[in-house]
């Protein structure tokens, strides 16, 4: 009896496996549109914002978020693909992240040009600040009569005055906010930050970093001899210089990563806002 | 799986010794972490549900005002809240499917009753524009939606936490360790029943 059982459920393992699987494959594709990536702090996939607004929204955004440490994203897209936009504009704020890790201080601004329909996307951290109430007078007075005449530029501009309006007018709290996450002021770190994480990467890496780095960076002087601050390195036959040529082609990879970029901060959104359609 | 014959035993105990290993560094961790992500779910799935009825009175109050001799959709909306506030389940009930449902059930009682009362609303065209409505309207449209996403954080966290009582390796915790921990229940309401409100703008 207890033999039969057990071989029962060794047998019943793989299905139950295979059916979670298969509930991952199914639940992973009835997730509906795929969202757009975070390419910037406006990313206008439909094209209706034009290019000079684009860059004052991005500049001041910027300079709101360095002031502040809030992150507001403006987002444009053609279609929903027949999703309703709360449950859209939830998924696209919690995929980019927008806002502080531990703050929630994000807004997403969403606008679906072809469903004419547009949120805002609030975090929990300024549920409070910008309340339901302020964003639905936003969509209301700012952005549907501007979007009904087709001056979505002009539209999605001054929503994003209002809505800094709103979140500046708690000067306190945003102070405070300030205090909570200084790092933010520059995203990327500076030249001593770098250079301090430099040292410690080459004195852990020791050898290793001696045998990569000097080809990388150094000079080179001699077959197989590199010059590299200030130090001579001279590598020995021991290796093929095939091997020479592997390293340098991952070089790119690593002096890439660094490059600079908007990202979001790991913040979240539960559902806070206020939707609207023109 | 008890240990009867002293024969068996060294066998199983071998058994034992290797899987240990295997044990803990599949994580013993794993089932009671994703227990109290769900708890912790439900949590927020209460509160918004509470922060939706604390909404009610004011909301039937200012309606009061300007639809005053809509009584039976306003005593349907007090009615229902009042059962609804009645009928909580608390983090450690989640495995009650009867508690479950009837908590399902007065809060979707709830919700067809306050969209009756939207939609009779509809045809008080001041109501519509007094300040106060408005912002009522605009919290309780951000509540609506709100309890949509911690039931949907609900949702998922169950399906986590039941599948870690459900599935290898985690499983191996839960019959030789946690073995109270039962499946908790997830919510099953169609959504006609639970559709939030409809508000039109216009």
């Amino acid at each position: 009896m207890k033999t039969t059982l057990a071989s029962q459920r060794h047998s019943a393992w793989p299905a139950a496996l295979l059916a979670i699987l298969a509930a991952f494959a199914i639940a992973s594709a009835a997730l509906g549109a795929e969202l757009p990536a975070l390419t910037g702090r406006v990313v206008d996939q439909a094209g209706i914002i034009d290019a000079a607004t684009q860059a004052a929204l991005t500049a001041r955004l910027e300079a709101f978020e360095q002031k502040s440490s809030d992150q507001v994203v403006v987002a444009t897209i053609d279609s929903l693909g027949g999703e309703a936009i709360e449950p859209y504009s939830n998924r696209l704020f919690r995929a980019w992240g927008l806002g502080q890790a531990g703050e929630d201080n994000g807004i997403l601004l969403l606008v679906a040009h072809g469903d004419r329909k547009m949120r805002i996307e609030v975090g929990y951290g300024l549920e409070g600040t910008l309340t339901d109430l302020h964003s639905r007078l936003i969509i209301e007075d700012t952005m549907v009569p501007a979007f009904r005449a087709g001056d979505f530029s002009g539209g999605i501009s001054r929503a994003v005055d209002d809505i800094i309006l709103v979140l500046e007018g708690n000067a306190a709290e945003l102070e405070a906010r300030r205090r909570r996450n200084p790092e933010i002021v520059s995203r990327l770190p500076d030249p001593a930050t770098m250079l301090f994480i430099a040292i410690w990467v080459t004195i852990f890496l020791g050898g290793f970093a001696m045998a990569i780095l000097p080809p990388l960076f150094g000079r080179k002087i001699g077959p197989r001899r590199y010059r590299w601050l200030g130090m001579e390195f001279a590598y020995n036959q021991s290796r093929s210089s095939s091997s020479g040529r592997g390293w340098t082609s991952g070089s790119g990879g690593w002096s890439g990563s660094s490059g600079g970029g908007f990202s979001g901060g790991g913040g979240s959104s539960g559902g806070g806002g206020s939707s609207g359609s023109w | 799986m008890l240990v009867r014959t002293p024969a068996s035993a060294p066998p199983r105990l071998l058994v034992l010794a290797l899987m240990l290993p295997l044990l803990s560094a599949c994580g013993f961790n794993i089932i009671p972490t994703a227990e109290e992500q769900a708890k912790a779910a439900w949590s927020e799935v209460l509160n918004q549900y509470q922060r939706r009825a604390e909404l009610i009175p004011n909301l039937v109050e200012t309606v009061k005002g300007y639809a005053a001799h809509e009584k039976e959709v306003l005593e349907g909306v007090v009615e229902a809240r009042a059962k609804a506030t009645q009928v909580t389940v608390s983090p450690d009930a989640l495995t009650n499917p009867e508690a479950f449902k009837a908590f399902q059930e007065s809060q979707a009682g709830l919700t067809s009753a306050l969209s009756r009362l939207l939609a009779v609303v509809e045809n008080y065209p001041d109501l519509k524009a007094n300040q106060n409505f408005l912002a009522l309207q605009a919290q309780l449209e951000g509540t609506e939606n709100r309890i949509a996403v911690a039931r949907r954080d609900y949702i998922e966290a169950v399906r986590v936490y039941n599948t870690t009582l459900r599935t290898f390796p985690s499983i191996l915790w839960a019959k030789f360790w946690f073995t109270d921990n039962e499946p908790f229940q997830n919510f099953t309401v169609t959504e006609e029943q639970m559709q939030p409100p409809q508000v039109d703008f216009n």
